[in-house]
């Protein structure tokens, strides 16, 4: 690579100071309230179904998932998660509605490209991974846990 | 009223961790999914997972590393109930209802919807 020359140095330096610093704290705080309030929804909805009698720790979470995986699909849907998601950066993307935004959101866009390689390839972009990863890493756990235990 | 302050308090603050890896390192939100899931399937593996679920409720279960920890419970569970095979069937039993309706209601709503001119 070429030597970079003092007055090239002096621009880099320019051009780092004066771009515009993300709002870091901004997002921070953001990401925490936003992300707190969807998992306080969680609880709600949990407590809720365990007071309909569901079982407390297999059922009553299975179908808050489930229910949450719904709720975020469907503010997809209506394009209303993604302004959420503007503001709230991590804190709508790390919660498991932002794993069904995830979903929702190529599937649309790629609606055009038709029913099998568009909305249903599309599905698993960022879906896609997260299970491969998740569901290898869980399976390599179970294998260690199967031969310390027996 | 205090299960409700922890899960705000724990899940704002997995989202925060997730939030300063997203401003400060070159991950993309695809790739903390596809980190948080497996740190949330490692923990559990510990046996440092669940201590957070029984202190913070959903607040440790609706975010993606309650995923990771859902799958390697089931494993671990469908292990201690039948075996060897238990590794290929625990996960995605205990994780079942999650998937399915992600694919279902996910189909459905891009379907019905189509995407907002940004």
């Amino acid at each position: 690579m070429a030597k970079i020359t003092q007055d090239q140095k002096d621009y880099q330096e320019l051009v780092k100071n004066s771009k515009p610093k993300p709002p870091y704290l901004k997002n921070l705080v953001m990401a925490f309230l936003v992300g707190g309030l969807i998992c306080v929804i969680g609880q709600l909805i949990l407590n809720f179904y365990i007071s309909l009698g569901l079982e407390s720790t297999k059922e009553a979470p299975s179908a808050t998932s489930a229910t949450l995986v719904f709720l975020g699909a469907f503010l997809t849907g209506l394009g209303v998660y993604d302004k959420i998601g503007k503001r709230a950066g991590a804190g709508s993307i790390v919660p498991i509605t932002g794993f069904a935004n995830s979903i929702v959101a190529p599937a649309m866009e790629f609606k055009s490209e038709g029913y099998v390689f568009g909305v249903a390839a599309k599905m698993f972009v960022v879906a896609g991974p997260v299970l491969v990863y998740g569901i290898a890493s869980s399976a390599l756990i179970g294998l260690i846990y199967y031969v310390v235990k027996f | 009223m205090i299960d409700y302050i922890m899960a705000f308090l724990v899940g704002g603050l997995i989202c925060a961790v997730g939030q300063i890896l997203m401003d400060f390192t070159p991950l993309s939100p695809a790739h903390i999914l596809v980190v948080f899931v497996t740190l949330g399937a490692i923990l559990s593996g510990l046996g440092l997972y669940q201590p957070l679920i029984d202190l913070a409720g959903a607040g440790a279960s609706v975010p993606l590393p309650g995923f990771g920890h859902t799958l390697v419970k089931g494993v671990m569970e469908e292990v201690n109930k039948s075996g060897a095979l238990g590794i290929l069937t625990g996960g995605l039993k205990a994780t079942a209802a999650g998937i399915t309706a992600a694919i279902v209601f996910g189909y459905i709503m891009a379907l019905i919807f189509n995407p907002k001119p940004k």
